[in-house]
């Protein structure tokens, strides 16, 4: 049980300020739903639950390990021996590591430009007070409710204008700013970074450029990690417009992934085998920083 | 602010006392300059990479999306001649256009209503005071980091027509097999599976959130009273959870009305199967644009698609609005 309060306190100042609110003044054993533990019951609920967000996992890698035939001769309960040589197959038929390449480079290019653009701008909305800024913040969040999705033709037309069609640069350029991120810098930083920590360092002189990076920048490292995160699994899920405008030699994984169904429609094993070959990168990043996500989402969902 | 800037100053940092001498009063003339100018334009300077940036790859392709509708538009030959609302009342003739509306509608209520319930449900659940609470948390959220298309593949397998689990499952309780890949309303449940799969996780821990955020003097006053947990659930948590509740609402209409990826890869033609028994709108836009070529016809629908999502959204703002007061007023 002595685990719990420490991971509340590394789980990032949101969650703290959750448990604080969670539990005004009393210690931290007193839940919110009331002081008794839960029982039996809800344990199976969650624990059905969370079979049932593993199981699928679980399932592809179970098919991914055997030959095709298994499924017609029944189900199986037990991994096979075939994962690799059921790998090996994905490596011939798509570029595989090229297509983990590219979805490397594009995800950390677009979550790199989006934290630094939205904490610069973040920092402007949050701290700073210059004309129309409360109107230019309001136009910001209305934008978050217009599906970007829905202008790929003309996105389309301008990029094969330009001659990026097949570039990853097609797939990076519509990502490098989110209303969405700008927004979760300014709240972060409006409660974060105190007026007086800038008044401070602007009477000793400071540029505005510097109380930026010396105060602003390093006050917003903890939301923009979690900023970081958001955009690296969005952008390496992301499939609809990477899958109009990559070529196949040159594709995301998603996109890849949608190339090797193309190719292997009936043979589920070489398929599935290759949904665990693109899905294990982003688990072990969950499994790194999988709290963070949590935390971060509980954080947003609170402010937003 | 500079007039404190030769009040005071220090040592430290990366600033030079200012030292004395009629040249370095002028040298603070110009210092204070430059510092008024930096106070006044810095901000703007600080937003502008979003707002160039977004008008580039955000606002001007939806508004050139509009003009795209207007005219015939290859994607070999480009722009042709203007030709008014033609292309829309093309696209409103056709019965792929209504059939692929009346799935976009189906296949997101199916996935919509479910989620939202089950994620309540579960947030509920995860309110208690639980053992290894992280643990729990994080268990839910493992199918956000799968991607769309992976998730695509795997129930694309687990609902096969032939040998898949879930129909041998139903075999075995004495059912009969679903024929996922061909009846409508199987696909359109099938399709709504994934994308509940890979959401109610991430909308359960926004209902979380929200939820703790709920004072707990309310809760004690509705248990003085006698209110018993079911009825403090939809008393108490469900009708103060209301601002989420409309959030998530309207985020999960934005992109369950868009959806594609999921029912792309549910069978390798792209069309939405033989007869576009599961073909959505998105998959349409495609169809149109990049199978037919046809650009004006597929910004058309983008626009139309558009306009059903505003005014989805509205409505849905409206009745979650109307359903959660009354809730409140019991």
């Amino acid at each position: 049980m002595s685990s719990i309060p420490m991971i509340e306190q590394n789980a990032g100042k949101g969650a703290a300020r959750a448990a604080a609110r969670r539990r005004p003044g009393a210690g931290g054993k007193t839940g919110s739903a009331g002081t008794r533990r839960p029982g039996f019951l809800t344990y199976g609920f969650l624990g059905a639950v969370l079979l049932a967000s593993l199981f699928p996992l679980y399932w592809s890698f179970l098919v991914g390990s055997h030959d095709n035939t298994v499924l017609s001769r029944g189900i199986p309960l037990l991994p096979g021996g075939n994962f690799i040589a059921n790998a090996a197959k994905v490596f011939d038929s798509i570029p595989f590591w090229k297509a983990m390449g590219n979805s490397l480079i594009v995800s950390s290019v677009t979550a790199a430009s989006v934290v630094a653009f939205s904490t610069l701008a973040g920092f402007a909305f949050a701290k700073l007070r210059f004309r129309g800024s409360k109107v230019l913040l309001v136009f910001v969040v209305a934008t978050m409710a217009v599906p970007t999705q829905l202008g790929v033709v003309p996105l389309f037309i301008v990029m094969s204008k330009l001659g990026w069609t097949g570039s990853l640069w097609a797939v990076i350029i519509p990502g490098v700013v989110t209303a969405f991120g700008v927004f979760w810098m300014t709240q972060y930083l409006r409660d974060a970074l105190p007026d007086e920590l800038i008044e401070a360092v602007r009477m000793d002189g400071a540029s505005m450029i510097q109380s930026f990076w010396y105060i602003g920048f390093p006050a917003a490292r903890p939301a923009a990690a979690m900023l970081a995160l958001f955009t690296f699994v969005a952008t390496w899920t992301n499939f609809f417009w990477p899958f109009i405008v990559l070529d196949p030699s040159n594709p995301t994984l998603p996109v890849a992934l949608q190339l090797l169904q193309a190719a292997h429609f009936v043979d589920y094993s070489v398929v599935l085998a290759g949904a665990v070959l693109a899905t294990v990168p982003l688990l072990l990043l969950f499994v790194a920083a999988g709290r963070q996500l949590v935390s971060g989402i509980m954080q947003g969902a609170v402010k937003g | 602010m500079t007039v404190t800037d030769q009040v005071k100053p220090r040592s430290g940092g990366d600033v030079p006392p200012p030292p004395g001498g009629s040249k370095s009063v002028r040298r603070l003339a110009l210092s204070q300059q430059v510092s008024k100018w930096d106070v006044k334009l810095s901000p703007y300077l600080y937003i502008s990479p979003f707002f160039i940036l977004f008008a580039i790859t955000g606002l001007f392709p939806l508004i050139y999306t509009g003009w795209v509708s207007l005219h015939n538009w290859n994607l070999i030959g480009g722009q042709g001649k203007f030709t008014g609302l033609e292309n829309y009342g093309f696209v409103l003739s056709q019965p792929y256009y209504w059939n692929a509306v009346g799935n976009t509608l189906s296949i997101f209520l199916l996935s919509s209503v479910p989620q939202v319930v089950i994620a309540l449900v579960i947030a509920a659940v995860l309110d208690a005071n639980l053992r290894a609470r992280t643990f729990w948390r994080m268990g839910i959220l493992v199918p956000f980091v799968v991607a769309p298309v992976a998730v695509g593949l795997i129930f694309n397998n687990l609902f096969a027509d032939q040998f898949g689990l879930i129909n041998e499952i139903l075999k075995a309780l004495g059912l009969g097999r679903v024929r996922w890949h061909s009846d409508s309303l199987a696909s359109h449940t099938a399709i709504a599976t994934m994308v509940n799969f890979r959401w109610t996780g991430y909308n359960a821990l926004i209902f979380l959130a929200a939820m703790q955020a709920i004072p707990r003097d309310v809760f004690e006053a509705a248990t003085i009273d006698g209110a018993g947990r079911l009825r403090q659930f939809f008393s108490v948590t469900v009708p103060m959870l209301r601002p989420t509740v409309i959030f998530v609402v309207i985020t999960s209409t934005i992109g369950g009305l868009q959806i594609f990826d999921e029912a792309r890869v549910f069978d390798q033609s792209g069309l939405g199967g033989a007869d576009r028994q599961w073909q959505t709108l998105t998959m349409y836009i495609w169809e149109l644009g990049w199978g037919q070529r046809n650009f004006g016809r597929a910004s058309a629908v983008a626009w139309l698609l558009f306009m059903m999502i505003v005014l989805i959204a509205l409505l849905n703002f409206v009745i979650t609005k109307r359903i959660a007061s009354q809730g409140g007023r019991k």
